[in-house]
């Protein structure tokens, strides 16, 4: 294997040299491995802002902070987690890294656009720090920049919004580099129903940016707009509708949880079948609920609005397409599950996170419907439920299929393993933490405690303070896992080819791979989750 | 890395952001229907004082504009590098002739106290204020997809100068045109709505 040189020592464009061999590039590999740097910047920096808000919260009355700097840290938490770390993470990393592989491509279709995309995201995240320091303090309107409050407040609002748009815009040519690539870079014998499902849930995803980005692009547009001129579209004394506002605002959010998920989901469908050895259970059913997901959870935005004044007729309808949304859910978790069933299962870090997935992303799924209901979401709507119910599904869903992924793909990305045991004791940290910290705000919600509140009553002390504690351990798990990530890279334990016996095309290149990926041309099987080879191979040993 | 150049591919890939760039005006349309809704007599009354003449001369522009981008990549496939330059020239003049026309219609409205925040639209009915809110906002996103449609023609015009674009590599020239087309049937969209509307 040393014989190949690894993407690392081979600058692509030829020419380039040093550190330009980096910010030049057109290589897949390279981009994802600079999008993996930034992402995590940026994931610690709003993992220790949640944790500063919990802090917060752990007593009653001021803690470590104000009520105004309060406001800053949960807008500014929300802002980073959604628009830089959790939109970006799975696609931009392992989506660059993996999917041209998975199609036995050299690079995606539009290499050029690649690196604009990611030159766009750091200006994104420059645009955020920038934000910070300028115009009249930090931005405080929440993650969704709600109108009037949006348009009145004089902190420093629109950076953030062109941050958003900006960062948006990365995301949405991501997408439309990889639909592009789906299409027209798959090796011939690759048939539609031969790609794996990985990059099955990327198409669908691209479709999802494509189709919902430019809708926030332009509501936030006008909201800049709105703060310049004064034009009145939001507001009702200039004869404008707020509520408008929110429409066009899910419109786009809420199909974007789906960008958020369906990578996630994929993850998760790759994991599975290769430490069950097994075939995945209902490969079609898969890819056919990931585009049912992408297009039934275009249509449901309007349930983040039913105490906002909407007929009772749009309540009716909105409440019935969100439940159409969990038949392909459940029918994904189902077939996970039935993978599993009667599988030599081998465990392994990525497994644990991907097991971890299912029951706190069920968990998040079930909430999901409490909330989908009309009636009981008039009780738990705007309260500690929701944010439960998101961290739930974002976190222990899209969160723990990212950890999955990055475990499970950092030998290739790297061609070094990391300490297995180490990454044991981290995923346990993390999900304990995770349950003590995120289940009391199911409670308090129920008992009525609203979100964004920098202050409670006595009752809801007891909650937040165990709330707080579970905070700490988790996010002491988080830095473990990250801690021994990159301590692998120091010890460099070389990791082979295919340390996990996988059967996609990624784990029939080199770790890491050559600059073309392939060193011979990729040999596509009939089915992609065929084990037969891997059970033989192990049989002999 | 010698692969023949997939200009399907890249074709798709345009398409694929002019089907953005269309749901980016889609949420403007929204906004529009839901206050036309709203105040269909204000939107009326409205419509009735753009001016109609100018309107309908700049979509003949936008309409013959369009025709010459065509003309222009047909030109260029069939080798015939002067012909092609002169038509996307004439494009290029036609988005100048929009824009000048665009600048005294707004012109002419700012003189009568008509823009965002105006006491006239202020004091008067809120239908009317939404009415010319929207205007400004829809057509000065067109006016800037005009200015960029532009840009993009000019960098084609320069391929085509220094044979950079030719009878067998003109995906540049096409995806510009095609980019043209889009700012063309948003006005086509854009022109009814504001000023034929009744």
């Amino acid at each position: 294997m040393s014989d190949v040189k690894s993407f690392f020592d081979t600058p692509a464009p030829a020419h380039l040299t040093g550190i330009k061999a980096w910010l030049l590039t057109h290589d897949h590999k390279r981009l994802a491995i600079m999008y993996l740097w930034a992402v995590m910047f940026w994931f610690t920096v709003a993992i220790i802002l949640g944790l500063l808000i919990r802090i917060e919260l752990m007593s009653i009355g001021p803690t470590i902070m104000g009520a105004k700097l309060y406001n800053s840290a949960f807008t500014l938490h929300g802002v980073i987690m959604i628009f830089l770390f959790i939109i970006p993470a799975i696609p931009a990393i392992f989506g660059n890294f993996i999917l041209p592989i998975q199609l036995g491509a050299d690079d995606v279709f539009f290499p050029r656009l690649n690196l604009l995309s990611w030159y766009l995201y750091m200006l994104g995240g420059l645009l955020a720090i920038v934000s910070l320091f300028t115009g009249g303090g930090f931005p405080d309107t929440g993650w969704t920049f709600y109108v009037p409050f949006s348009v009145t407040t004089n902190h420093s609002v629109p950076l953030t919004l062109t941050a958003a748009f900006i960062l948006g815009m990365s995301s949405m040519l991501t997408g439309l580099n990889f639909i592009t690539t789906v299409h027209r870079m798959r090796v011939k014998e690759m048939g539609w129903m031969q790609i794996p499902l990985f990059t099955w849930s990327l198409y669908a995803t691209g479709w999802v940016q494509l189709l919902a980005t430019p809708v926030i692009s332009i509501t936030l547009l006008l909201v800049i707009f709105e703060r310049a001129f004064g034009i009145g579209l939001f507001d009702p004394d200039k004869g404008g509708d707020p509520v408008l506002y929110q429409h066009l605002f899910w419109m786009y959010s809420h199909p974007v949880v789906y960008v958020m998920i369906l990578p996630g989901m994929g993850i998760i469908s790759e994991v599975i079948p290769t430490f069950s050895r097994k075939a995945i259970f209902g490969y079609k059913a898969i890819v056919w609920s990931s585009m049912g997901i992408a297009v039934a959870g275009s249509l449901v935005w309007a349930h983040h609005m039913y105490t906002s004044g909407i007929s009772d007729t749009a309540v009716f309808i909105f409440s019935l397409l969100t439940y159409l949304v969990a038949i392909p859910t459940a029918i994904k978790v189902f077939s996970w599950v039935a993978t599993l069933y009667k599988a030599s299962i081998e465990m392994t870090p990525p497994l644990l996170y991907a097991l971890i997935f299912i029951y706190l992303f069920t968990v998040g799924g079930l909430t999901g419907l409490v909330i989908g209901a009309a009636g009981t979401n008039i009780h738990v709507h705007d309260t500690q439920f929701i944010v439960a119910h998101f961290h739930f599904t974002m976190f222990g869903g899209a969160g723990f299929a990212f950890f999955a992924g990055l475990h499970f793909w950092w030998p290739k990305m790297f061609g070094v393993m990391y300490n297995i045991k180490k990454a044991y004791i981290a995923a346990t940290l993390i999900t304990v933490g995770f349950m003590f910290h995120y289940v009391p705000m199911f409670v308090l919600g129920m008992m009525g405690m609203p979100r964004r509140y920098f202050d409670y009553l006595p009752q809801f002390a007891q909650g937040n303070a165990l709330a707080g504690i579970g905070g700490i351990i988790m996010v002491i798990g988080l830095l473990l896992m990250l801690y021994n990530l990159v301590m692998s890279l120091r010890e460099k334990v070389v990791a082979p080819e295919n340390p996990w016996g996988g059967v996609t095309l990624e784990w029939s290149v080199p770790s890491p791979p050559p600059v073309h990926n392939f060193v011979t041309a990729p040999s596509v099987k009939d089915y992609p989750y065929d084990f037969s080879e891997v059970l033989k191979k192990a049989a002999q040993s | 890395m010698n692969k023949p150049i997939d200009f399907i591919g890249i074709r798709l890939g345009m398409w694929l952001f002019l089907y953005s760039e269309i749901i980016l005006f889609g949420g403007m349309f929204v906004l529009y229907a839901a206050y036309f809704h709203a105040y269909p007599t204000d939107f009326v009354e409205g419509g009735r004082q753009l001016n109609r003449v100018i309107g309908a001369i700049n979509t003949i522009i936008l309409l013959l504009s369009s025709f010459t981008v065509a003309a222009s990549i047909t030109a260029i496939r069939l080798g015939s590098k002067k012909l092609s330059l002169s038509l996307i020239g004439f494009s290029f003049i036609c988005g100048i002739v929009f824009l000048i026309n665009k600048y005294f219609e707004w012109g002419a409205k700012f003189h009568h106290d008509i823009y965002p925040n105006s006491e006239t639209l202020i004091n008067g009915p809120p239908g009317q204020n939404i009415f010319f809110g929207l205007y400004y906002v829809i057509t000065g996103l067109h006016g800037l997809h005009v200015i960029i449609g532009m840009t993009l023609l000019a960098i084609s015009f320069v391929l085509v100068a220094s044979n950079k674009i030719h009878a067998e590599r003109f995906a540049m020239l096409e995806n510009s045109g095609l980019y043209w087309h889009l700012v063309d049937l948003i006005w086509i969209f854009v022109f009814p709505l504001f000023y034929l509307v009744l």
